[in-house]
């Protein structure tokens, strides 16, 4: 390894590390999407299917995959806040590494974990009752849960670079956080649905991560994987780049 | 990722020349122009707000000047910023450790920053934590650690990638006197044996006092007085430093303005102040 990667990787290691450590972190993050899966699955999947919406577990389990690594992603990102709180950052910041290689080693670590956050979800959801259709596309859909992963995080690590007080946190989560989900259709599906609406819903990133997973564990994607997918990329480097942008901005 | 000294004509390892820094209105460093030499223990004293930390951050690349040059091992921090922060190590005034990380970690990550092969970064890391006392919790967290034990880890850190300058914002702050003796001992070796540049702030005198050969009082943001603390006390006639810095600096506690700069900054916060 150089010794630019040993640095990408060291900033990872460490969020991979504080993420395992952090076991009431981990239940209270799984704690959502459960509630989600339970609450919304059970209670609303007799209407879904008198509707003539089939299997709701089956239509709702990639939506909460994602909620999963959304959640878990942009709060990783978000932790800049808190090392800026205790002090690390300043360790990072005055080390002769450029800035891009820190940021690129903490918005893959925050896509680490929330990948590894989303799969839990999602075995949480084959034990609901949750079926994965085609075996052979699961490699596939474990690139789209990575890619979502990287873009959260990456929307986190955007935030923690100008937000400098835990007292915006909330309001990320509110304002921010929860419409992009409830935007995304991964409760509701997209038909049928007043103009404007449907407009933000194509503009939520979320959405294309979703409906990624709908085409790849299920047989349902609106707009088709492979263009989920060049979204999703085309989404997650850009936000890559000004978050890292950011980063390299900050001072103390 | 050693990177060479470059050649300066006297010597100087940090020239500042008229440096400003304003938030706002307020100007909290006001045209300040000091250098250290190569090899000296620099203390720079002053008030509460005088404006130390703030120049230790534009000395460091943490944060840009309003106007003014600097060189730090010849390099600018505005323009070099690698070759500057490869030549120093920073205790900082405010806690900057990874709590969640035993000391060993945070030692491994700094080492990794720093590109020390393995090798030395291990042998290094046994001797500075041998000397700071903290071998034999290496593998605590550092959130079971006392705050004298995080200071000695810090100080550790600081010293690991063996950089020429050590910036070291009042170190010794919350440590016993045992404790800041032994460190001050341990940094007076340093410089003595490797030429290390050192450049403290402090509010004990006595310390400053013993330590330092050469002293910078500032206030205000602007330089009040400079030389050897035996120049200074002769120069205000008075038996101690801390008379001297009194004489130099007045009887008024600095709140004031911090306070009401402080409410400011709480208010602009939760939106960031680019
Ligand atoms: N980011 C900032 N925004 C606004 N004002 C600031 C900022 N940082 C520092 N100041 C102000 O600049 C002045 C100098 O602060 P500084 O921290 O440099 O003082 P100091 O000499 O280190 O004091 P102390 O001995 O208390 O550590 C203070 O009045 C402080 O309130
Ligand atoms: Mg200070």
């Amino acid at each position: 390894m150089g010794p630019q990667m040993r640095v990408i990787y060291i900033l990872c290691l460490r969020q991979i590390k504080r993420y395992m450590r952090a076991r009431a972190r981990i239940i209270g993050s799984l704690g959502q999407p459960l509630l989600f899966l339970l609450a919304m699955g059970f209670g609303f999947g007799p209407i879904f299917r008198k509707a003539g919406g089939g299997n709701y577990i089956q239509f709702l389990a990639p939506g909460i995959v994602i909620m999963g690594i959304l959640f878990t992603a942009v709060f990783s990102g978000i932790e800049i806040i808190w090392d800026r709180q205790f002090g690390f950052l300043k360790e990072t910041l005055v080390a002769p590494v450029s800035r891009l290689n820190i940021a690129l080693g903490r918005t893959l670590g925050g896509a680490v974990v929330a990948f590894i956050q989303g799969l839990v979800v999602l075995v949480f959801c084959l034990i609901a009752g949750f079926r994965i259709e085609v075996a052979a596309l699961l490699p596939v859909a474990l690139l789209a849960m990575f890619i979502s992963a990287v873009l959260f995080s990456a929307i986190g690590m955007a935030l923690g670079s100008v937000l400098e007080d835990m007292q915006a946190f909330p309001l990320i989560m509110n304002f921010l956080v929860m419409p992009l989900f409830f935007l995304s259709g991964a409760l509701f599906p997209m038909k049928g649905l007043p103009e404007p609406l449907m407009f933000a819903m194509r503009a939520d990133p979320v959405t294309y991560g979703v409906d990624s997973l709908r085409g790849t564990l299920g047989r349902a994607s609106l707009f088709g994987v492979g263009t989920d997918l060049i979204v999703l990329g085309a989404i997650a480097t850009m936000l890559v780049s000004i978050g890292a942008y950011l980063f390299s901005r900050i001072e103390l | 990722m050693s990177t060479p000294d470059r050649e300066t004509s006297a010597g100087l390892v940090i020239e500042v020349r008229e440096l400003v820094k304003k938030f706002g209105d307020f100007s909290a460093v006001n045209g300040v122009s000091f250098e250290v030499s190569g090899g000296t223990i620099f203390g720079f004293l002053g008030p509460n707000g005088a404006g130390k930390t703030t120049i230790i951050k534009m000395l460091t690349t943490v944060l840009r000047p309003t106007s003014g040059s600097i060189r730090v091992n010849g390099y600018d921090p505005l323009s070099e910023q690698r070759q500057v922060r490869s030549s120093f190590g920073i205790v900082f005034q405010d806690p900057s450790l990874d709590s969640e990380m035993t000391a060993l970690e945070n030692l491994e990550l700094h080492g990794v920053l720093y590109g020390i092969p393995s090798g030395a970064r291990k042998q290094r890391t046994e001797t500075l934590l041998k000397l700071v006392e903290l071998w034999d919790r290496r593998k605590e967290f550092v959130k079971n650690f006392s705050g004298g034990m995080k200071r000695r880890l810090e100080i550790a850190r600081a010293l690991l990638h063996e950089p020429r300058i050590v910036f070291l914002d009042e170190p010794t702050i919350g440590l016993d006197p045992q404790t800041r003796n032994h460190i001050w001992q341990y940094i007076k070796t340093l410089n003595a044996e490797q030429q290390i540049t050192v450049f403290f702030t402090t509010h004990y005198m006595d310390e400053a006092d013993r330590v330092a050969d050469e002293i910078a009082i500032i206030d205000h943001g602007v330089i009040v007085s400079r030389g050897t603390p035996g120049a200074i006390k002769a120069g205000t006639q008075s038996g101690s430093l801390e008379d001297a810095f009194i004489a130099l600096t007045g009887q008024t506690i600095r709140v004031e303005e911090a306070s009401s700069i402080d409410r400011m900054r709480t208010l602009g916060k939760a939106w960031g102040r680019r």
